[in-house]
């Protein structure tokens, strides 16, 4: 303990570390989206939890039926283009809101809307009928796995077209103001995660149920 | 019309509850009327209530903690009375209010003592301490605060109507489904803990997003004050753990509720995935609590040592450390299921290894503490208690984390003392450090020292007394959650820790009588300077209580101990500060009530949810998006403070601090 | 109950392992906590005689020491953890004189059934077992998650519905041991309390002869789902086996889980009571 050494004075400094002097707080633009890309990673962390959990049921039919005899792939593929040309026409309302194009925005946004609507009465749709067909949620656990995770994924988009009809509506009342292009770039980003988390479903749940 | 509810929801033939409710009810009555009569209600409206000023909301999330201290206090004096007294008889609580007893005291300990308690340090401190106006999202921060408080309103709701849920803190299936809990009380405690955590999740992002992008000029990640840093680790634990917690109990609603097979023991539902995911997020739990709490004795022994801290670079290193393997150790909370020697090796094994940089933390503080000049002030003195008790925890917890051990320890009350060492010695006597060491910069005057004292050593013997004897008990076989018993080597150690909870009543005594009196007295206790400690990090280079915009210039900092190196100059120089610096006017957001009114919708909702009142859930709906459009449309969110204002503001502080240039060069 | 005082080689083993982890961990604990104290009393400000290092802050060989003290002791007690973990798992086979007791454990609202399968009898909340012999126990729940834990033999091990758990244990000698549930299961849990009758190798064939005669009582499918509703025994029953499967019946969900409280009209407060059951 007698072998300790005084390091020099009060002000101390990692040579090194501080090439790069930080310059102070973040502009709010990139705080907010940054903040929001934080969001996003939470909600995948709760997708994730869905995902294992179909993962570890998906066997547990419980004596009803199966993915493979239930899922019609051509559906999810006609559902699965709608999303991703949404997720193309959102870009494009992205750029217009960029050159500050309120015409464009609000084409390419309404056509995300339709998009989006489209792909909620597909699996609406999916749904009814394997409720009908005596394959809702209650029949298994593989089955309460399966409505989780495509319905929550389901309760995205419906809350991502509440959001972007706002949006169109605050663009028309508010113009592109610095808070509301903030807003728009958010929303952005969230659109094009369900995309991702829908090629993850996609994937996982209806192409290997269906191989199953 | 009402769904389940009715009048039979009300316990009048109970008198326990009955009564327990009632004083609650009157006491808030009363606490309201007063408030109205004396005409404080727009100043409450005002500054309070819609405020979104990082320190008004830390202030609050302190002041929900405190009291829902109280409550899950009294909960624990029940227990404690109980097990003394119910030898070979069924004591005076019968088993469906002992079960929620237990239950409600676990659950309100943690989301709504703990958590709160120091979530609110953290949005007090935080930005002080990183030199800046504010947090990153102050509305989304209210929103949070105020889903905190409607999670503890709806627990304590259930106090009155209904009932809590009888299946303990973590309501693990099948007893938590609808066939063995048909009640509402495991639904009271699902809606508290989804809107809750909603609000959790909300005040993590905002706090990462504040330590990673919102830090003033010069502050690299190297210079922040250990508490930040902790700060940062803890709330990325948040966003990570937290949705794990909502998924899980989102399946438990939908088994409850629709009728789903997620947990059920029929088509196929797995009880012991509910058991994996709840840990998943539980152990990490652990460490949201405790790693702002090792930033807090970081930063107090580091002040009343008056020395940097020892080992900072270890001390980041550990805490990210800590922050990573927390995930990697879940399942030593059921090496009891028979999953096979290797998994339980492997995961007690990673459980042990947190105790590494747990280990280097107790010595970096110990070291910081040689060579210092140590004052016995009340936040030092929870340091010094913290520091042995903790070990004493870690040791228990470790051996719990051998298995076999574990097998003849699981869910006994050595357990239980295990936990209660762990967060009544580090978590909560963390609390009260920072406390009372951030006291006066959060209200400009200190609190009364005597009392804090008195508080500590009640608290501190207490613990001892009350949960020393639990070990003991557990050696003797002794499970948790027993109504009442029959074993009479049992009995001289539970009445032994009923002895230890009245004590640990006095220092709750205490806490109260300081807090009134240095209210009573707080002219004498009155600190002009801002920096009643000699403090070392930036948020003791404002004023007591700051500005509302934190600081009128931005500091400009080139090294760790940012504030200590200033003072350090200005003794160099002799003088404060050399010339005023210019004054700038200052942006801030507008106050706003969303919070409040979301929180209120979100009440309205969950209740009816709990109660299967569904046209109100969707009235309560449309109100929380209705609020948040309303938001949204505002045309004007901040406001600026003119240059003038803040000059003037600013060279009042600035001329009680040319006198302390004279203190700190005292040092 | 107290588990420092064993009364078998699992709980013995374990215990051991209990008792020098905690000796491992005190040597190091001890001297922390004493230099706790010592540097807080040296370095108090009052004392003029401490050195004040107001900037000292950082030494490598300290660090270093620091971290491999902690290290080095886990790594001592990892190896303990792993080396027990094996030897000790519930359902490594256990030696002993005599041939394997087959037990087969159901855990009930709100209390235990016990099945010997190749004696074809079973008890409800007490349990006889020959001094000596290799206890083969396979557990199950009839409903909700319970905990099988005999303090003095060791290992609690989980019950859960639908699915078995294995657990092997011995006792070593004569007398009555108490058991009981370690994990909380509804109103009812603390009575689910049981004898452990542990006698000599020589009258468990009495005792098992006497048991299929003064049973006055069939265990089967019909009687066990009856058994199955929540109520908290008054005395130990007795059952002659009549159906050798029936255990398999329960893990299986042959036979369905436990029906839970009875309901009554208060939606508000739906269950009957535990003044009911008892």
């Amino acid at each position: 303990m007698t072998t300790v050494t005084l390091t020099h004075g009060g002000e101390r400094d990692h040579p090194g570390f501080e090439a790069a002097e930080h310059e102070g707080p973040a502009p709010k633009r990139i705080v907010t989206a940054y903040g929001f890309w934080i969001f996003l990673l939470s909600d995948m962390v709760m997708f994730s939890c869905f995902f294992a959990t179909f993962a570890v049921l998906s066997k547990q039919t419980a004596g009803g039926p199966s993915g493979a005899e239930l899922f019609d792939l051509k559906d999810v593929a006609v559902e699965t283009v709608c999303l991703l040309l949404s997720s193309f026409t959102c870009g494009m309302a992205s750029i217009a809101a960029d050159v500050r194009n309120r015409f464009w925005f609000q084409i390419a946004m309404a056509v995300t809307c339709l998009l989006g609507l489209a792909f909620l009465f597909i699996e609406v749709r999916e749904f009814a009928s394997l409720v009908a067909h005596d394959a809702g949620p209650t029949r298994s656990a593989f089955l309460s796995a399966f409505f989780t995770l495509v319905g929550c994924h389901g309760l995205h988009v419906s809350a991502g077209i509440l959001w972007l009809l706002t949006m169109m509506a605050q663009v028309v009342a508010k113009g592109f103001r610095a808070d509301i292009q903030r807003r728009i770039v958010c929303f952005a980003l969230f659109w094009h995660a369900l995309d991702i988390i829908w090629v993850a479903v996609f994937s996982v749940v209806y192409l290997l149920g269906s191989a199953a | 019309m009402f769904g389940k509810l009715s009048w039979a929801a009300v316990p009048l033939d109970q008198p326990i509850p009955l009564i327990a409710g009632a004083v609650v009810l009157v006491a808030i009555l009363a606490v309201v009327v007063w408030v109205i009569v004396a005409g404080h209600l727009p100043y409450l409206w005002r500054e309070w209530i819609t405020s979104v000023d990082h320190k008004r909301i830390g202030v609050m999330y302190v002041l929900l903690a405190s009291v829902m201290l109280l409550r899950g206090f009294s909960d624990a004096i029940m227990m404690r009375a109980q097990q003394a007294v119910a030898f070979h008889s069924q004591g005076f609580l019968p088993p469906e209010h002992y079960n929620q007893i237990f239950s409600a005291h676990g659950t309100i300990m943690i989301f709504f003592v703990a958590m709160p308690f120091v979530i609110g340090l953290m949005n007090l401190v935080v930005p002080l301490q990183l030199g800046v106006r504010d947090v990153a999202f102050p509305t989304l921060n209210s929103v949070g605060f105020w889903l905190t408080a409607t999670g503890a309103l709806l627990v304590n709701v259930s106090l009155v109507v209904g009932e809590f849920a009888r299946t303990g803190w973590l309501p693990y299936p099948p007893l938590s489904e609808l066939t063995y809990s048909p009640g509402v009380g495991v639904d009271y405690y699902l809606w508290s803990l989804e809107i809750s955590g909603v609000g959790t999740l909300v005040a993590g992002i905002n706090l990462v997003t504040t330590v990673l992008k919102i830090r003033t000029k010069g502050m690299s990640y190297l210079r922040m004050p250990m508490f930040c840093w902790t700060t940062l680790a803890s709330n990325l634990l948040i966003i990570a753990a937290f949705p794990i917690l909502t998924a899980t109990l989102a399946m438990l609603i939908l088994d409850r509720y629709l009728g789903f097979h997620f947990f059920t023991n029929e088509a196929g539902g797995n009880v012991m995935m509910f058991m994996n995911l709840i840990w998943a997020w539980g152990h990490p739990e652990v460490y949201i609590l405790i790693l702002p709490a090792f930033g807090i004795f970081s930063e107090v022994v580091s002040t009343f040592s008056g020395k940097p801290l020892f080992g900072y670079r270890s001390m980041v290193l550990a805490t990210m450390a800590i922050c990573i393997i927390s995930f990697m150790v879940w399942l030593h909370h059921f090496f009891t299921m028979g999953a096979g020697p290797n998994v339980n090796a492997i995961f007690g094994i990673a459980s042990m290894i947190i105790a590494v940089p747990t280990g280097v933390k107790i010595y970096n503080w110990l070291f910081t503490m040689y060579g210092g000049r140590i004052r016995f002030t009340t936040p030092m003195m929870w340091s010094i208690g913290f520091m042995v008790t903790f070990i004493i925890g870690g040791l228990t917890g470790v051996l719990v984390a051998v298995p076999p051990a574990d097998f003849l320890l699981h869910n006994s009350l050595f357990l239980v003392a295990h936990f209660h060492n762990v967060i009544i010695g580090g978590v909560l006597f963390g609390a009260f450090a920072g406390y009372t060491y951030w006291f006066p910069k959060a209200f400009g005057f200190r609190l009364h020292e005597g009392l804090g004292k008195a508080a500590f050593w009640c608290w501190l013997i207490g613990f001892y007394v009350a949960f020393m004897p639990l070990y003991a008990a557990g050696f003797l076989g002794m499970t948790r959650r027993m109504q009442h018993y029959d074993v009479p080597e049992w009995r001289p150690w539970l009445i032994v820790a009923g002895v230890g909870a009245v004590i640990i009543t006095i220092g709750i005594i205490f806490q109260v009588a300081q807090l009134v009196i240095s209210i009573r007295d707080r002219e004498k206790l009155r600190d002009l300077t801002g920096d009643p400690w000699d403090g070392r990090s930036l948020e003791w280079a404002t004023a007591s209580p700051p500005p509302v915009f934190n600081f009128a210039v931005l500091p400009n900092i080139t090294g760790e101990d940012a504030y200590w190196a200033m003072k350090a100059k200005a003794k160099a120089r002799g003088q404060a500060e050399p010339k005023e610096p210019d004054y700038e006017p200052i942006e801030l957001p507008r106050n706003s009530p969303t919070g409040f009114v979301c929180a209120f919708f979100a009440t309205v909702m969950g209740f009816a949810l709990i109660w299967h009142i569904w046209w109100m859930v969707i009235a309560g709906f449309i109100g929380a998006f209705a609020t948040f459009v309303a938001f949204a449309w505002r045309d004007h969110d901040e406001y600026e403070i003119p240059a003038d204002e803040v000059a003037r503001i600013d060279r009042i502080n600035l001329a009680e601090r040319r006198n302390l240039v004279t203190a700190a060069g005292s040092v | 109950m107290n588990i420092l005082d064993p009364q078998g080689p699992i709980a013995a083993a374990e215990k051991t392992i209990l008792i020098d982890s905690i000796g491992i961990m005190l040597a190091i604990v001890l001297p922390t906590i004493v230099a706790i104290f010592a540097f807080a009393y040296w370095f108090r400000q009052s004392n003029t005689r401490a050195q004040y290092l107001p900037n000292w802050e950082y030494s490598g060989r300290i660090e270093l020491v620091v971290w491999s003290i902690p290290t080095l002791t886990i790594i001592l007690l990892g190896g303990v953890a792993w080396i027990g973990a094996h030897q000790l798992d519930p359902a490594r086979p256990v030696e002993g004189t005599g041939s394997p007791i087959r037990i087969q454990v159901v855990s009930l609202d709100w209390k235990w059934l016990f099945i010997y399968p190749d004696q074809h009898i079973a008890t409800v909340n007490t349990l006889t077992v020959p001094v000596g012999a290799p206890l083969r126990l396979e557990l199950t729940s009839a409903s909700v998650m319970n905990a099988f834990f005999v303090p003095q033999l060791g290992s609690l091990i989980y019950t859960m519905n639908g699915m078995v758990t294995h657990l092997e244990l011995r006792a070593d000698n004569e007398g009555t041991l108490q058991g009981l549930s370690g994990h909380f299961s509804g109103d009812g849990f603390p009575d689910m309390l049981f004898d452990v009758n542990v006698v000599s190798a020589l009258s468990f064939p009495d005792w098992v002869a006497s048991t299929a005669r003064g049973a006055n009582q069939v265990l089967n499918a019909e009687s066990y789902q009856k058994l199955a509703q929540q109520s908290v025994p008054k005395d130990k029953m007795t059952f002659r086996l009549d159906d050798s499967r029936l255990f398999d019946a329960i893990a299986t969900q042959k036979l369905p889980p436990g029906p839970g409280p009875q309901l009554t009209d208060n939606l508000a407060k739906p269950e009957s009571g535990t003044a009911n059951v008892r």
